[in-house]
């Protein structure tokens, strides 16, 4: 197997261009979690022109509502939640300079032609791999929306979040090719 | 007449709901394991070989193995020669979840159908109750996470659909869920009885041990047999590709009646939670 890929955030085009379907990636830097609610709000703030709690310019969004952390740690369980759930959401985000999304699960066509068109990468991190996952989160701050609870939307620093590249921005998707090779008839 | 405390209840609620979410059980271990020795995605081995590490470390480091520390579902068995004393059952059972997911820092994941406000206490608990003879109480603790739950389904056939009907039903079920509830994945299938009791059938399924055999000849046949079929689909974990799409098909079946064919399918993600104990 081919050594994972090293990545820092903020991304660059040329940083997502060179990823390709089933690469595995060890991602470090900010990225920022939003699920189901926090999408809603933030699609909503773009819709009445209002500033967003950060700058989404080369950022990678996280689709996470982890457990509480225990005492003297950043972070409880951290692993995905299902991504479909946001697709509705993301190509406005992505149309503002999101480069990378991270979560479980296909998406769906609205999604996928928009991370060709803004060149923008989706990473599936292990669905149930929320203890693995944590280890890799340094620090967790909740940057809006406290209210939520585990839906906030909290900026996380991280070092080798382990990710897998399921969709690239060429048009590849992990879900159905990885699919195709090894359904039987 | 055997007496018991209610407060020994939620003690035992309590702890069952922290070693639930944070101790996988060997056998699911065990299935990683074996799954692992007849998969040949690269990508799949890889998960696979996670999944192992990641229930090491919860179990280290008593941390939740997954963020969606699930609905609190409590089979209840209790002996009908038992009295309980100083309060209700319910009462007991759920202030052992809120204590259970505040001490544990489990996630509390419970919110009103339509405003979505969070209960705040992951209560309340959904309560499976069965008198039984004797004068004992087993408590069965198995927490459910969103993600399996949503691509379950209830459906109620026809009998001429009959057991390849069945099988149908339960294998484009698995195709459809995809990569959705974290394969791989337990397939609970309930067949029988009426609406309700097809899904609670389904999901009693789930709580029979990884490995072990069915005690009806006829179930264990069929339970290979369709768990064939579901990893010909290539779903792989994760959904990414790959030939472990689920680790085990577990079938319950009881009579339905003469113009029925229900059938539930519960599918349980590979974080398989249950812990019990009896007092």
């Amino acid at each position: 197997m081919e050594k994972p890929i090293a990545l820092t955030t903020p991304l660059t085009d040329e940083d997502v261009a060179k990823l390709s379907i089933g690469d595995r990636v060890l991602l470090s830097g900010t990225v920022y979690t939003a699920r189901d609610a926090a999408h809603k709000r933030l699609v909503q703030l773009l819709h009445d022109g209002e500033p967003l709690p950060f700058d989404l310019q080369g950022q990678v969004v996280y689709y996470v509502g982890p457990s509480p952390p225990k005492p003297g740690r950043p972070i409880g369980a951290a692993g995905p939640t299902t991504s479909y759930r946001m697709d509705a959401y993301a190509p406005e985000l992505m149309a503002r300079g999101l480069k990378g999304m991270i979560g479980k699960g296909a998406r769906n066509d609205a999604v996928k032609e928009a991370m060709g068109r803004y060149k923008t990468v989706y990473f599936a991190a292990i669905g149930g791999a929320g203890a693995l996952m944590a280890r890799s989160v340094l620090s967790a701050e909740v940057i809006a929306y406290p209210e939520l609870g585990p839906e906030a939307v909290r900026r996380l620093e991280v070092k080798d979040l382990p990710l897998i590249v399921a969709n690239d921005v060429r048009g590849g998707d992990l879900y159905e090719e990885g699919v195709k090779a090894y359904a039987r008839p | 007449m055997r007496e018991i405390h209610v407060k020994e209840i939620t003690e035992a609620v309590r702890d069952l709901a922290v070693r639930a979410n944070t101790e996988l059980g060997e056998d699911v271990l065990r299935a990683f394991a074996k799954a692992l020795d007849r998969e040949e995605s690269p990508t799949a081995r890889d998960i696979l070989e996670r999944l192992g590490e990641n229930a090491r470390i919860a179990r280290e480091e008593a941390i939740p193995m997954c963020q969606d520390t699930g609905f609190a579902v409590v089979f209840v068995e209790l002996g009908q020669d038992v009295r309980l004393l100083g309060g209700s059952l319910r009462e007991a059972i759920e202030e052992g979840v809120r204590r259970g997911y505040e001490e544990g820092y489990l996630r509390k994941s419970i919110c009103h159908p339509f405003t979505r406000v969070n209960t705040g206490d992951n209560t309340p608990a959904i309560i499976h109750l069965e008198l039984v003879p004797g004068d004992g109480l087993k408590l069965i603790f198995a927490p459910k996470g969103g993600g399996s739950e949503n691509m379950s389904r209830v459906t109620m056939l026809t009998p001429a659909a009959g057991v390849e009907g069945v099988k149908d039903f339960v294998v484009q079920r698995v195709r459809e869920s995809g990569p959705n509830p974290c394969p791989p994945t337990i397939v609970g299938v309930g067949i029988g009885g009426t609406f309700e009791v097809a899904g609670l059938l389904a999901k009693k399924a789930l709580l029979r041990p990884l490995g072990s055999e069915n005690p009806d000849p006829e179930l264990r046949e069929l339970e290979n047999e369709w768990l064939e079929e579901i990893n010909k689909l290539g779903i792989g974990p994760q959904g990414l590709g790959g030939r472990t799409t689920s680790l085990a098909v577990h079938i319950r079946m009881m009579p339905c009646h003469i113009a029925s064919l229900p059938v539930g399918v519960n599918i349980q993600c590979h974080a398989a939670r249950h812990k019990e104990t009896e007092l």
